[in-house]
């Protein structure tokens, strides 16, 4: 169940078929939105209107409600681009031909979570200069006397736990789901070619199940883009207003 | 069969572990990742933002508009109120004047009337006064000539003394003018 070399580099594995659906999303978002946004019309077209209203989602219902204030516009093109390019790699899984979501390979979700990691960091000592990692760490309101055991909590769930998890959380779940659902299909075609016709009707049951799962799939796939953008967006907050947590 | 499936997916399980990551997976996703990004911060945000922006300009511009709109009007509409109160009160101001004016008219006629009947009457009064008056003269005279004449005809003494006639004739007239008095009486 291994990918096909595309073209074989001679390297690692070549050329995959998850690096070209990888491109491939590149391709479609930015097609997409192109065209969405090109007319800028007054009042919007089917086309523009959809695209006003993902690209508002991201804006508004992401950007300004987690990070608000006055610059919360600066982040936007970021966690426009990762929704996007999330849910995008994601949607694959669920597409019947292409099913397999970029993200199942850990590769990608490592580089995400690295380009999120670095740049909430980034933000946090240009907010707030090296003393970031005083405010980061060390939570005011604590008597002192707990602080030796809450300082190395906090450095290793701010700055060790937290990509780790950010990436695996988005890998775990696609891998989980591109692996249930490739199961499931297994299961069927199993049990339909078994000679006894009272086991060849169970695969009815197993078919319903894998819709199921299907759908529950699709779900998250959806909700993994969400996530991770909404964590990307409150680790942002949190670096630009250190000094108030 | 289902021997050799399963032996393969362990074998395969085994030969990767999904932990670690292919770095040209990586390379890929990243290099897209950043085409993306540009072409995001520089067409998709900018074109969104402005198309957002002339909007809501559009919409708040609108809203003046209207908003102007309905001042001029209801300011037009007390200006016509007021107009329509003013020309009111004119044509109230116009009959007063008009029915004040018509009995002024009415009372200078019937004084002029009233004054032009007494003149007429009065200058009556004096013309037939002295027609009475002249009459009165000559019926004197010539009563008196006619009677003297008379007189002294039947009693054939001339009596051509104007004075001493006048003075006999005077005394007639007032024994006569007694004579009535006292009858009236």
């Amino acid at each position: 169940m291994h990918l096909p070399a595309i073209l074989p580099w001679g390297v690692a594995d070549g050329f995959s078929k998850q690096m070209l659906l990888v491109i491939l999303s590149v391709v479609i978002i930015a097609t997409f939105f192109l065209l969405a946004a090109r007319k800028q019309q007054l009042v919007p077209g089917k086309l523009q209107f959809a695209g006003e209203m993902a690209y508002g989602f991201v804006r508004n219902g992401i950007a300004k409600d987690i990070i608000g204030g006055k610059d919360f516009m600066k982040y936007v093109p970021l966690l426009f681009s990762l929704f996007f390019f999330i849910l995008v790699n994601n949607i694959y899984g669920a597409i019947p031909v292409i099913q397999l979501p970029s993200f199942s390979h850990v590769g990608g979700a490592y580089v995400l979570a690295g380009i999120v990691y670095v740049t909430w960091i980034a933000i946090g000592i240009k907010k707030n200069g090296l003393k970031y990692f005083k405010l980061a760490t060390v939570p005011s309101g604590v008597p002192v006397y707990i602080l030796p055991i809450v300082i190395p909590i906090e450095i290793i769930s701010n700055f060790l736990v937290r990509p780790v998890t950010h990436s695996l959380r988005l890998f775990a779940t696609m891998l989980a789901g591109h692996l249930i659902v490739m199961i499931a299909g297994s299961g069927i075609e199993f049990l339909v070619m078994q000679e006894n016709i009272l086991l060849k009707g169970t695969s009815l049951l197993v078919i319903a199940g894998a819709v199921a799962m299907y759908m529950l799939e699709a779900l998250i796939m959806a909700l993994q883009a969400y996530v991770f953008t909404l964590l990307t967006a409150i680790y942002i907050e949190g670096a630009l207003h250190a000094d108030s947590h | 069969m289902y021997q050799t499936i399963i032996s393969a997916a362990v074998e395969g399980a085994e030969a990767t572990n999904p932990l670690v990551p292919n770095v040209w997976e990586m390379g890929v996703v990243l290099a897209g990742f950043a085409v993306l990004m540009y072409i995001v911060v520089k067409f998709v945000v900018p074109m969104f933002e402005k198309t957002f922006a002339e909007r809501a300009e559009a919409i708040e511009g609108g809203i003046a508009k209207a908003e102007k709109a309905q001042a001029e009007a209801s300011a037009a509409l007390e200006e016509y109120k007021q107009q329509l109160t003013d020309a009111r009160a004119e044509a109230n101001r116009i009959r007063e004047e008009a029915r004040a004016e018509g009995a002024q008219i009415l009372a200078d006629l019937k004084e002029k009337a009233a004054s032009e009947s007494a003149r007429i009457t009065a200058q009556a009064h004096v013309q037939i006064e002295s027609e009475r008056q002249a009459a009165v003269v000559s019926l004197r005279s010539e009563v008196g000539t006619l009677a003297t004449t008379l007189a002294g005809r039947i009693v054939g003494e001339a009596l051509n003394d104007d004075e001493r006639s006048a003075r006999v004739v005077d005394r007639f007239l007032a024994d006569l003018e007694n004579q009535n008095a006292g009858a009236a009486k």
